[in-house]
C-alpha cells in the first residue's frame, strides 16, 4: 500500500458528491475521515490529529466547505491553513547571547543527527554569519564519538575541544567554556550523547550540563522518520531541558514528516532547521508552510521549483516559460532540460518532491545518466527540424529511421517520444504551479479534480 | 489451556535473563501503552464500536500502521462475532494470539541462515543511524561466545569516524576489522574482507555498510553492487541480508523494507531501540505487507543488549499487564 496524498484520498468521496451536486455533513465527515487517514499515514501523532480534525470540522461545517462549489479544493485549502498556521512561521535563528560565547547544546534520542548537524551547525554560523565557534565532544558513551567530531572538525577545518572518553562530559563542557573564552570564541556547539528520555540518569546529566554552561539554545535533533514516539520523546526533552528549537534531520528522505507536528504540537517550540543530507552543508531553513503540504502528500513544490531556479539559468528559462505556456516545447528543449535537471540533481530526488509525479509512470523510468542522454542526444540528432518541433509527424516508419540513424532501438525512440509528452506535461504543470504562486493565494497546486 | 497460561508457561521457561531483558526493555514502552489497553479493558467491559475505535488508537499509537490496523480491526471484528464475545476481557487473547501470529509463523524462521562448515556471510543495511554498526558489534560478541571466528568487515567509508566505531567495537569484542581508509570504495572492501575470512578459516564475516535513505538511486546501487561482489566470490553469499529498522521509526519503515528489499533481497529484520518507549509496531505491517520476519531485537547500547525475536514475548511486553488483569478477571 502505498501512501497517498490527500488529494488522492479525497477523490473518491468527491466522486460521490459530484454525483449528488451538495455537500452534506456526512460528505464532510467522510472527508474528515480521509484526512484523518492521511494524517496518520503521515506518522503525524494520533492525538495531535484528533485535535486537528476537530478544528477543521468545525470550520469545514461553519460553511466554507458546505457551500462552496469546490469542496475537495476548500477542504484542501482549509486542512492547508490550519497545517500552516500550527507549523508557525519560519523561525531559523540561532541565538546570539549578549554575552559571548553564545552556548548551543544539541540533545535528543540515539543516532537522531546531533553530531552530524553540530558540524552543520557551525559551518553555517561561520559562513552565513562570520562566526567563529567551538565545537565540543561530549559524548563520551558511543564508540568513536569524539573521533567523528573531530573528523568533521578536520573537513571543516574547524576546532573541536575534546578531553578523551575517561571524564565527565560536564566536566568536558566546564573546561570548554573556559577554552571558548580564552580563544575568544563566539560561540559554543557542544554535542551530547544520545539517550533515551526516559533514562534518568542520562537525563540528569544533560541537566548538569545546562546548568553549568547556561545555554542560550537547546536544540532538540529529531529525526523526521520518527513515528508517534516523537510527541513523548519531545515533551520529555522539553519537560527536562526547557528545549528552544527542534532541528529536523532526514528529511532529504521520502518521509512525509509528520513528526514535525507532533513535536511542533507538544512543544510549541519552532523547528528551526532541516537537515537536508549527509554532508556538511545540508542545513537548510525550516519552512513550515512547504512542510505542511508534504505531510499532506502534495509533494515539496516549492521547494522543487527553488531547486529548479538555482540552478536554471535565467535566461533560459524565460524563453522555457514562455514556450511551455504556449506549449511548443521542442525535442531540442527536451535535451537541454534534461541536462539542466541532471545539474539539479538525481532526478528520482526530484521526482519525489513532485506531486503527482507518481503518477508519470514514463518520467520515473527516465534515468539521466550520461550514457543515456547520449543515445537521447543521438536520437533527437537523427531527427529532422520539422520532426524536433512536432512529434505527432513521428510514424513508425519515421521512427524506425531515426533508431538506424542514431544507433539505438525503435523502442528507445518510442520511449523517448513518450518520456517528450509526459515531460511536456510535468513543465506544464510546473508552469501552472509557478504563475497560481504569483497571482492567487489558492496554494498553487494543481490538483487534477479541482 | 487458555492463551495466556499458555503464553505464559511458555515464557516462564524460557531462560530468565533473556525474557526479563526484554520484559524490562518494554516495561518502559508498557507503562503508556498497555495502560491505555488496561483503561480500554476497564471502561468498555462490552465490545462495541467505541472499543474498537479505540483499539485503533492504541494500536496506530504502536505505529502498526493505519493498513494494517484497519485490516485487523475487521478481522477482530468477525472473529468477534464467529466467536460471539461480547466482553472486552474475553477479546483480549484474541487481540494477542492474532498479533503474535501474524509476526511469527514459526520459529524456525528467525533462525539465521548460518552454514554448517565454511564461511557465514551476513550484510547488514539500513538507513542513518538506525543502529547497524552496533548491532554488528553484538552479534559479533554473541557469536565469539558461541566459540566461532568472526571477522567484520568496515564497509562504511563514507562516513565521518565510521570506521573507528567499528573497530572500537573489534577491540572490545576481541575481532579483528578488515578496512581501508576512509573513501574508499566499499566494494573493494568487502573484496578484501571476503578473502582474508577465506584465508583465515573465518565462520562468520559481519559486513557494515553505510546508513542511506532508500530513495537514493545512487546509493542504493552502490549497495547492489557490494551485495554483488560479495555473491561473486561466494556464489551463494551473502547468506542473510539484514535489515535494520529503528523502532522509533514510523511509517517509512515500510518505504524502507520495500526499497532495500527490492535491492538487497532483504531476508531478516533487526529491530533496534526497543528499550525507548516506541514499539515498532510497523514491523506487524511489514510482515503482514511484503512477509520479512523479524530475527533480532536491539535492546540497549551494550554488547549484550541483542536478542532472538519472539513473537509471543513481543506481544506479551505489549499487553503484559493487560493479559494479567484479563487473567485475574477470569479466575474470578
Ligand atoms: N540523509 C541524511 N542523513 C543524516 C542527516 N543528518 C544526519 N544524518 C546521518 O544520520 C546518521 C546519524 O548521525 P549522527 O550525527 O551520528 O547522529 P547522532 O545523533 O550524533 O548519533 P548518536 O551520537 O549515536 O546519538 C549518520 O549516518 C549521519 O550521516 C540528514 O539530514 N540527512
Ligand atoms: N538505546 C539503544 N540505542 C541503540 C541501539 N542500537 C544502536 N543504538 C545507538 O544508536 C546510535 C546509532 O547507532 P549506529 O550503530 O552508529 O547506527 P548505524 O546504523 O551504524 O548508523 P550510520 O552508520 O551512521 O548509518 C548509537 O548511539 C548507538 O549506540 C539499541 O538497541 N538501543
Ligand atoms: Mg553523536
Ligand atoms: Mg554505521
Amino acid at each position: 500500500m502505498a501512501f497517498e496524498g490527500l488529494a488522492e484520498r479525497l477523490q473518491g468521496t468527491l466522486n460521490k458528491i459530484r454525483g449528488k451536486g451538495k455537500v452534506s455533513e456526512a460528505d464532510v465527515k467522510e472527508m474528515m475521515r480521509e484526512v484523518r487517514l492521511a494524517l496518520l499515514e503521515a506518522d503525524v501523532n494520533f492525538k495531535v490529529v484528533k485535535e486537528f480534525i476537530a478544528k477543521v470540522k468545525e470550520r469545514a461545517i461553519g460553511q466554507e466547505v458546505l457551500q462552496s462549489l469546490t469542496p475537495g479544493q476548500q477542504v484542501i485549502k482549509v486542512v492547508n491553513e490550519e497545517l500552516t498556521a500550527l507549523m508557525g512561521g519560519e523561525q531559523s535563528k540561532i541565538a546570539v547571547s549578549t554575552k559571548p560565547p553564545t552556548v548551543v547544546m544539541m540533545v535528543g534520542l540515539q543516532g537522531a543527527g546531533k553530531t552530524t548537524t553540530t558540524g552543520k551547525l557551525a559551518n553555517y554560523l561561520r559562513k552565513k554569519q562570520n562566526r567563529q565557534p567551538l565545537m565540543v565532544a561530549a559524548d563520551i558513551y558511543r564508540p568513536a564519538a569524539i573521533k567523528q567530531l573531530e573528523t568533521l572538525g578536520k573537513q571543516l577545518d574547524m576546532p573541536v575541544f575534546s578531553m578523551g572518553d575517561k571524564v565527565s562530559p560536564v566536566e568536558i563542557a566546564k573546561n570548554a567554556m573556559d577554552k571558548a573564552k580564552e580563544d575568544h570564541h563566539d560561540y559554543v556547539l557542544i554535542d551530547t550523547a544520545g539517550r533515551l528520555h526516559v533514562d534518568e540518569d542520562l537525563m540528569k546529566e544533560l541537566e548538569e550540563i545546562k546548568e553549568l554552561t547556561k545555554p542560550d539554545e537547546i536544540l532538540l535533533v529529531v529525526d523526521a522518520m520518527t513515528g508517534q514516539d516523537a510527541v513523548n520523546v519531545a515533551e520529555s526533552f522539553n519537560e527536562r531541558l526547557g528545549i528552544t528549537g527542534v532541528v529536523l534531520t532526514k528529511l532529504d528522505g521520502d518521509t512525509r514528516g509528520g513528526a514535525a507536528l507532533s513535536v511542533k504540537a507538544v512543544t510549541d517550540t519552532p523547528i528551526k532547521f532541516a537537515g537536508m543530507g549527509e554532508k556538511v552543508d545540508a542545513l537548510e531553513p525550516f519552512h513550515p508552510e512547504r512542510m505542511a503540504s508534504r505531510i499532506l502528500g502534495m509533494g515539496d513544490v516549492l521547494t522543487l521549483i527553488e531547486k529548479a531556479q538555482s540552478s536554471v539559468d535565467e535566461e533560459k528559462a524565460k524563453e522555457l516559460e514562455r514556450k511551455m505556456r504556449t506549449n511548443d516545447l521542442t525535442f531540442d528543449d527536451f535535451l537541454e532540460q534534461l541536462n539542466q535537471v541532471k545539474s539539479m540533481g538525481p532526478l528520482d530526488e526530484l521526482l519525489n518532491m513532485m506531486p503527482g509525479a507518481g503518477k508519470m509512470k514514463g518520467l520515473k523510468n527516465v534515468q539521466v545518466d550520461d550514457k543515456q542522454l547520449g543515445h537521447i542526444e543521438a536520437i533527437v540528432q537523427s531527427m529532422t527540424k520539422a520532426e524536433k518541433q512536432d512529434p505527432s509527424l513521428l510514424n513508425a516508419s519515421r521512427r524506425r529511421r531515426i533508431a538506424k540513424g542514431s544507433g539505438t532501438s525503435v523502442q528507445e525512440v518510442n520511449r523517448l517520444i513518450k518520456q517528450f509528452g509526459e515531460m511536456k506535461k510535468m513543465m506544464k504543470q510546473m508552469s501552472g504551479m509557478q504563475k497560481g504562486k504569483g497571482k492567487k493565494k489558492k496554494g498553487g497546486f494543481n490538483l487534477p479534480f479541482m | 489451556m487458555s492463551f495466556f497460561k499458555k503464553l505464559k508457561e511458555k515464557i516462564t521457561h524460557q531462560t530468565d535473563s533473556v525474557t526479563e531483558k526484554f520484559k524490562d526493555g518494554l516495561t518502559k514502552t508498557r507503562d503508556s501503552f498497555v495502560g491505555k489497553v488496561n483503561d480500554l479493558v476497564k471502561n468498555y467491559r462490552k465490545v462495541d464500536e467505541e472499543f474498537f475505535e479505540e483499539l485503533e488508537d492504541i494500536l496506530i499509537s504502536a505505529d502498526v500502521g493505519v493498513h494494517t490496523v484497519m485490516e485487523l480491526i475487521d478481522e477482530l471484528k468477525d472473529e468477534a462475532r464467529t466467536r460471539n464475545i461480547s466482553d472486552a476481557v474475553d477479546i483480549q487473547p484474541v487481540i494477542s494470539e492474532k498479533l503474535a501470529e501474524l509476526l511469527q509463523k514459526s520459529e524456525e524462521e528467525t533462525k539465521l541462515n548460518m552454514q554448517e562448515d565454511g564461511l557465514t556471510v551476513i550484510l547488514f543495511v539500513g538507513v542513518n543511524g538506525v543502529g547497524k554498526t552496533t548491532t554488528i558489534g553484538k552479534m559479533a560478541h554473541k557469536f565469539k561466545e558461541d566459540g566461532k571466528n568472526v571477522l567484520l568487515a568496515a564497509g562504511d567509508t563514507f562516513r565521518a569516524g565510521a570506521i573507528e566505531q567499528l573497530e572500537v567495537w573489534g577491540e572490545r569484542v576481541g575481532v579483528d576489522v578488515i578496512k581501508q581508509h576512509a573513501g574508499s570504495d566499499p566494494a573493494a572492501v568487502m573484496f578484501d574482507a571476503i578473502q582474508s575470512a577465506k584465508s583465515r578459516n573465518a565462520d562468520i564475516l559481519l559486513c557494515d555498510t553505510a546508513g542511506r535513505l532508500q530513495n537514493k538511486v545512487n546509493l542504493m546501487k552502490e549497495l547492489e553492487k557490494v551485495k554483488k561482489v560479495i555473491t561473486r566470490e561466494i556464489p551463494d553469499a551473502p547468506h542473510e541480508v539484514l535489515l535494520v529498522l529503528d523502532a522509533t521509526t514510523g511509517q517509512n519503515a515500510m518505504s524502507q523494507a520495500k526499497t532495500f528489499g527490492q535491492a538487497t533481497d532483504v531476508s531478516g529484520i533487526v529491530l533496534t531501540k526497543l528499550d525507548g518507549t516506541a514499539k515498532g509496531g510497523i514491523v506487524l505491517a511489514i510482515r503482514h505487507e511484503l512477509d520479512i520476519p523479524v530475527k533480532y531485537v536491539g535492546l540497549g547500547e551494550g554488547m549484550d543488549d541483542l536478542q532472538e525475536f519472539q513473537a509471543d514475548q513481543y506481544v506479551h511486553g505489549l499487553f503484559a499487564d493487560v493479559l494479567e488483569k484479563a487473567e485475574e478477571a477470569a479466575g474470578e
